[in-house]
């Protein structure tokens, strides 16, 4: 009888394996359906009426023009919009045959505005004019008082930044016979539609969602929103399916904010660098929404003197959303630059800086471990030098490095595996697949479970009708579904097992499946292969049902939450023109056991990506006199390029120590660094901090002119 | 991104007036003819997707920026979201449906696989015939040929290491 477990090292047939993603073929092809792509008959292509005033009174809107174009039904106004309050805003919508009529009746829909004073501005803290959120702990006033620390002021700068889903959000609606099918590009397959059909009047169990394949979501496309609203209404109104995707200016300016956080700081240290205070004061804006500061300090959580002071600043942007790891990207590299920058006021090299204050985190020997595998990895003793490469010429080069943290804990999942009398397996799971390689690892745990090749296993996701699973945000998603997909597959494996064990004449709980084959454990020539066990089923499937209950799950060490990550980065600035450019980045990370190695490589990879284009290029940047973002396109909203991110280099904490931890998330954790140890990175190249993220050129030539040196 | 032929307007040649409203039009796409109804000023893009149903090729910045539109023309790699249908007609048009399918994989498109150079593959397709022209040009390519020809598509996700992979891979293979 097969226990609820994760097998043992040595006996892992895909577990942990380097395993090709099975709906690779699918996507290279363009085979692989997104939501923007459904089309349905007799379509309809909505377009949206936005606001293009950061804050007006909305006096009037006349759609006369779209109803002739389009017909009454085809056309939608907010009944209730008294007021706009961002630039993009959704005051009206109209549905039409072709996009491109749909467009033209967008425009004939003319809006009365009475304009009203608007702020965008979000860089200065007396912006604030919400009441500051403090916390503090030990005296931090007495610990800058001693005489003999060393003292550290610095101000420090992240930005907004913006989703860019490549796939907007959207979504495709048909309502028929009194049921609504949605096509959503969504995180949250199985709660998507909760309250989505009060504005229709068609209950829950009447709303099937699906999402087979979405195009980066990144934490922005957890719930319906207007559009979904939208979308079932024209639906209802025209009787036919409506595609409802957002145009790229209103993705980027309205459907992603990550909230910016500025801050003055200060860090005392004794002579051998402990740091024995932090003083911040933080600010920032969550758009039109509230504010909560990012964490300062990051991760060196046990520094006894501390105070955290935090003020929000609302703004007439659009709201903010979860972007990857909310709020510690931006707690990361405020605490690390800060960090940084009191290391080279002591003229202490950084790597001896951060070992020495690591007793100050909450995994000391994690950190140092992963430390010396990065430092190691970029050959960082060949290379370091402390702040300031005194070399000749204008190319400088400089190391930086970062640590982070994350709870990553698995979900709620509910997980269903069917064995067929002829010997095929389905597994059915109300999850999604971002992009992480959901269905594959799905895949890998049930088959290495049943004791088959990957092949043999069809997932089938993306459905609402499918047993309910986590929205995919927080790194929950490779815990929630992996244990609750071996607990299916055990427990349809555990009644096959009874039923050969009466042919084999040997008990249940001596069998096993392995390499395609049921067999007598202490006498494996007492065999059945495993079409021939299912056969026994007769005519009746064996459908079995996991279950996973977060708690229940840690304590039988399935899986299990916290992980360390540290990396380094290699940069060579320009002091002539400004420009950054990365030579090479290594991230050494752990998440307990992992189950395709491949892609947990791929997600960190992609963090390093990520997280290059948010250290050197994006930035929601607004006008402040008329509250537009001014680069809400793909060409001034900068990503990296494929040559603009130098070297990466990824390695996987795992084996003893790791392992037994159980499944751990991995979306978030590696996306945090980037930012700190790039930055810090240019600051040891040229000698001086950048405050700000992007490390723009105009920003380092500003940097160099000021001089800002350390204080 | 290469330059195409170039229009007939250019070339000096009388221009034709269409439209407004649709016009029938015939593209040669994967080596097929297909005959469509467009108004003039509808890209190429959307001809595809909305009209013939190839969804392969992706909207994504509309305005020739990211790539995730790339189709070959005449064999070059071009922004289907920056030509119009109509200036399409009489050339050959590959998308990446006539690429390869998932049982029979162009090498490209199983270097992609097998180096997971792919996360959520909103941007894949366009990568995928960016490469496919790119390697069939460069045999051996060095950085700045990469940093240049492959630098008009760009990815979210983050799958640039593998996709760099496929690209040592798979040179001199195609």
């Amino acid at each position: 009888m097969a226990k609820i477990d994760w097998p043992a090292a040595d006996k892992r047939s895909l577990i942990g394996k380097r395993i090709d993603r099975v709906d690779g073929p699918a996507k290279v092809t363009g085979t692989a359906k997104y939501s923007y792509d459904i089309k349905r008959p007799g379509m309809l292509w909505a377009k949206l009426v936005t606001s293009s005033h950061a804050r007006a009174e909305i006096a009037d809107v006349d759609v006369t023009g779209a109803v002739a174009l389009v017909g009454e039904k085809a056309v939608w106004k907010d009944p209730d919009l008294k007021e706009v309050q961002y630039v993009g805003q959704i005051i009206a919508a109209v549905a039409a045959p072709t996009e491109e009529m749909a467009v033209e009746a967008a425009r004939l829909v003319k809006v009365n505005y009475k304009k009203l004073e608007h702020q965008v501005g979000d860089d200065k803290a007396e912006f604030s004019k919400e009441k500051a959120s403090s916390r503090a702990a030990g005296d931090v006033e007495k610990a800058f008082a001693e005489p003999d620390v060393t003292v550290s002021q610095g101000e420090y700068g992240v930005p907004v930044i913006t989703h860019c889903c490549l796939e907007p959000h959207g979504q495709v609606t048909e309502v028929r016979d009194g049921e609504l099918y949605i096509w959503p590009s969504t995180q949250n397959v199985s709660r998507y539609s909760d309250r989505l059909g009060e504005s229709v009047d068609i209950p829950q169990n009447k709303i099937h969602v699906e999402t087979q394949y979405m195009g980066g979501g990144f934490g922005s496309k957890f719930g319906f929103d207007k559009w979904g609203t939208i979308g079932a209404l024209l639906s209802k109104q025209t009787g036919k399916p409506v595609h409802l995707m957002l145009e790229r200016d209103l993705e980027l300016a309205t459907a992603g904010n990550r909230p910016s956080a500025f801050a003055k700081i200060k860090v005392a240290a004794q002579k051998d660098g402990t740091i024995t205070a932090v003083d911040a004061e933080v600010w920032g804006t969550g758009g039109n929404q509230g504010y909560n500061p990012p964490p300062v300090p990051y991760v060196f959580t046990k520094i006894p003197n501390t105070r955290l002071v935090g003020k929000g600043i609302r703004t007439n942007r659009g709201g903010q959303r979860a972007w990857r790891a909310p709020n510690h990207p931006q707690g990361c590299f405020l605490t690390m630059a800060a960090f940084e920058d009191t290391a080279a006021a002591l003229k202490m090299d950084a790597l001896e800086f951060y070992l020495k204050n690591l007793k100050l985190t909450d995994r000391p020997e994690v950190y140092e471990q992963e430390l010396k595998i990065a430092a190691e990895m970029i050959g960082y003793k060949g290379k370091a030098h402390l702040r300031g490469d005194k070399s000749p010429g204008h190319i400088k080069r400089g190391l930086g490095l970062s640590v982070h943290t994350w709870g990553g804990r698995g979900h709620p999942s509910e997980c269903d595996v069917t064995i067929n009398p002829d010997g095929s397996v389905e597994t059915k799971i109300g999850s999604q697949d971002l992009g992480t390689g959901t269905r594959t690892t799905i895949g890998i745990v049930v088959a290495e479970t049943l004791g088959l090749p990957l092949e043999a296993i069809k997932v089938e996701l993306g459905k609402s009708e499918y047993p309910t699973s986590g929205a995919s945000g927080g790194s929950t998603t490779i815990g929630g579904v992996s244990v609750s997909s071996r607990m299916a597959a055990t427990a349809a494996l555990n009644a096959l097992l009874e039923v050969v064990g009466k042919k084999l004449g040997a008990g249940a709980d001596g069998l096993e499946a392995v390499g395609g084959e049921i067999r007598q454990s202490d006498k494996p020539q007492n065999k059945i292969s495993w079409k021939n066990a299912c056969a026994l089923l007769g005519t009746t499937p064996m459908t079995k049902r996991g279950v996973n209950n977060p708690n229940e799950s840690e304590k039988a060490g399935m899986l299990s939450a916290g992980v360390g990550g540290a990396q380094i980065a290699d940069v060579s600035v320009d002091i002539e023109t400004g420009l950054v450019t990365m030579n090479e980045m290594v991230a050494v990370q752990d998440c307990g056991l992992i189950i395709d190695l491949k892609t947990a490589e791929s997600q960190v990879y992609g963090a390093l990506i990520m997280g290059v284009a948010y250290s050197l290029y994006e930035e929601a940047v607004y006008d402040l006199r008329t509250g537009q973002m001014l680069n809400a396109d793909m060409e001034f909203y900068r990503l990296a390029g494929l040559m603009d991110v130098g070297t990466l280099k990824v390695h996987m904490m795992t084996g003893k120590g790791y392992d037994e931890r159980g499944v751990i998330g991995l979306g978030e954790p590696p996306v945090i660094s980037p930012g700190a140890a790039i930055s810090n990175a240019v600051a040891n190249a040229i000698g001086v901090r950048v405050p700000q993220l992007p490390l723009t050129p105009d920003r380092v030539i500003a940097a160099l002119q000021k001089g800002t040196a350390v204080a | 991104m290469s330059a195409v032929r170039p229009l007939a307007e250019a070339a000096g040649k009388n221009p034709e007036v269409r439209g407004p409203g649709d016009i029938p039009i015939s593209l040669n796409i994967n080596g097929q003819t297909r005959k469509l109804s467009v108004e003039p000023r509808v890209t190429l893009l959307d001809a595809l997707r909305n009209r013939l149903d190839l969804t392969g090729a992706k909207k994504v910045c509309d305005r020739g920026t990211c790539g995730a539109c790339t189709v070959l023309v005449d064999g070059h790699p071009i922004y289907s979201c920056s030509m119009l249908a109509i200036e399409a007609e009489g050339r050959s048009i590959s998308t990446i449906e006539g690429l390869g399918d998932p049982r029979h994989l162009h090498p490209v498109q199983k270097a992609f696989v097998q180096n997971d150079a792919q996360q959520c593959g909103f941007c894949t397709p366009g990568f995928v015939m960016a490469c496919s022209a790119f390697l069939k040009r460069h045999s051996n390519p060095t950085d700045e040929q990469m940093r240049r020809g492959l630098g008009g598509n760009l990815c979210r996700c983050g799958t640039y290491a593998g996709i760099r992979e496929v690209v040592h891979n798979v040179k001199g293979g195609v």
